[in-house]
């Protein structure tokens, strides 16, 4: 069971439980769906970009504990950040979840979102953990639909 | 239920006694697709080993007795599932490949603009798209069948249905998100009435319980190996002679052929007709094996078995707070498909997972049927007649304890 607890940490499910940002952005200017067909997790992004960053960002949708958490963390991560910053945290967030970052011995700058590193012994859980960032990555692109299968 | 000795059966199936994330294996998914006998994989490896050739073409031994081995598997078949000859037996890859060669077939010989093909609510997607995809093609309509909060077909709107429009109608026997077992024979009588032939989707009734083909008076039945204890890439589509005669090919090149010119190809009779190149020989010759297999168990107590097994855990998950079980059908097999309060069915999957218990968890291919119970998705325990009562009670606990991770 180490392995689940450490999948299925009190973070992540009060995060499930709470998501934060959990809303729309009316004034949003980018936006994207983000669908995981296999699951049927289904979730919108909002990011209000202003000066190049990221001002307001939230999420609203349904999916698996793994899924919401994320998003909901991530949410909290990247208000203030950079597009450019942003980017580099989902390539390292992605990198990570698939076992081809060591977030321990690495630089990088995930902070908080390490709890996510759990995932990588749950090979079918991995793209419910970067849905929301696959989203987000597709919001600050223009595109207006994401899809992980 | 005494009378089944399933701990003999069990080590029928050595897939089964090996352990997963440190517990033993509690497979309860069979509605994706069951294990494999030890018969059935010294049949395959007996071919691959002594036996391997092309079928039909060869004049050399091995091509005969290959051909021999892979005609004898289709003879299985037809008395398996009570043909009413042998030719009626097309070999596909599976329950897609059948309605697919239906839908394509017959729907281009039969189906115009205007006429009106019948499904219902609960449909696979397997059984939905190939005939959405034929109606587009010729300007037909697409009608459904609608189901109650019970998960079963409403028979009377069904009946309102059906008219001179009608080319069609294709139905599973078993629902494989709900489990519910559909009055298929009085609604093949329903629709000949009308003469409207009538396609049965098998996939979740064969492995289940003995089913008669001609007794149903079914036009058109598929089903899957691989979900009746035989490798995947085995499957059968049976249809009346009358029908499959007058269908055009599916596929088009080798071995369908009689004679091929340049200017025109005349067609081999059936089945060769809708079998076009090299099949999965290994396979279908281990799908004569799986049929062997169930003939030397008394398949009528295995279903009686399973069946029971099914009643149990209905009961014990329905006795969980929080847990609610969708499809109550009154007439159900096999399948127990579930929704924990505020916990999503694959972080079910996942902790079931690690209690050695594997489950699906997802929309089932059936996403209308979501739909219609306002679920994403649903955790689904699916039986075979050789799971225990001791593993329904492992699953029970551990429900329980997803449900307390997420408290």
């Amino acid at each position: 069971m180490s392995e689940l607890n450490d999948l299925y940490q009190e973070v992540i499910l009060d995060h499930n439980k709470n998501p934060r940002n959990f809303r729309e952005i009316p004034s949003a200017n980018y936006k994207a769906d983000g669908n995981n067909p296999l699951c049927g997790d289904a979730l919108r992004i909002y990011v209000e970009m202003e000066d190049d960053k990221v001002k307001d960002v939230a999420f609203k949708g349904s999916g698996c504990a793994i899924s919401k958490a994320s998003a909901s963390m991530m949410t909290q991560t990247v208000k203030g950040k950079t597009k450019e910053e942003a980017e580099k945290m989902f390539d390292e967030f992605h990198r990570m979840v698939l076992g081809e970052l060591d977030e321990e011995a690495e630089e990088n700058s995930l902070g908080k979102l390490k709890i996510f590193a759990g995932v990588k012994e749950f090979p079918a859980r991995v793209k419910c953990a970067s849905l929301s960032w696959h989203t987000l990555n597709a919001a600050l692109h223009g595109e207006e639909e994401v899809s992980t299968e | 239920m005494t009378d089944w000795d399933v701990e003999k059966i069990r080590r029928d199936f050595p897939v089964l006694s090996q352990t997963v994330n440190g517990k033993p294996l509690r497979y309860l998914d069979n509605a994706a697709s069951s294990q494999v006998p030890q018969t059935v994989i010294d049949r395959g490896a007996k071919y691959l080993r002594e036996e391997h050739s092309n079928i039909h073409r060869g004049v050399h031994y091995l091509s005969q007795h290959a051909t021999t081995a892979y005609e004898a598997a289709r003879e299985k078949v037809k008395r398996f599932i009570n043909a009413r000859e042998a030719k009626e037996c097309i070999f596909v890859r599976g329950c897609t490949e059948g309605v697919n060669l239906v839908a394509s077939s017959y729907g281009r010989k039969f189906v115009n603009a205007g006429d009106e093909i019948i499904i219902s609510q609960m449909e696979h997607h397997a059984n939905i798209i190939p005939w959405q995809i034929l109606a587009e093609e010729r300007g037909a309509r697409i009608k459904v069948i609608p189901m109650n909060e019970r998960g079963e077909l409403i028979i009377e709107e069904y009946e309102n249905l059906l008219n001179e429009r009608t080319k069609i109608v294709s139905v599973s026997h078993v629902s494989n998100s709900l489990g519910t077992v559909n009055p298929i024979k009085g609604m093949i009588q329903t629709a000949h009435k009308f003469g409207v032939p009538f396609f049965v989707d098998g996939a979740q009734s064969v492995p289940h319980f003995p089913v008669d083909v001609q007794d149903l008076d079914a036009d058109f039945f598929t089903f899957s190996g691989h979900k009746m204890f035989a490798p995947t890439g085995s499957g059968v589509l049976y249809g009346k002679r009358e029908w499959l005669d007058k269908m055009p090919p599916y596929q088009t090149g080798g071995g369908m052929i009689r004679t091929v010119s340049f200017e025109k190809t005349t067609f081999a009779p059936i089945p060769e007709k809708f079998e076009a190149g090299t099949p999965a020989i290994a396979a279908n010759i281990g799908l004569g094996a799986a049929i062997d297999y169930l003939n030397s168990i008394d398949f009528e107590a295995a279903a009686k078995y399973e069946h029971s097994l099914l009643e149990y855990a209905t009961e014990k998950l329905s006795a969980i707070e929080g847990v609610r079980i969708v499809g109550t059908a009154k007439e159900k097999a096999s399948v127990l498909s579930f929704t924990i309060e505020n916990v999503h069915p694959h972080d079910i999957g996942t902790i079931l997972d690690q209690s050695g218990i594997a489950i699906r968890a997802g929309h089932h291919c059936a996403q209308p049927v979501m739909r219609f119970f306002d679920v994403p998705a649903t955790a689904r325990a699916s039986f075979a007649f050789y799971n225990t009562r001791e593993e329904v009670d492992v699953l029970a606990d551990s429900i329980q304890k997803v449900i307390d991770v997420f408290a």
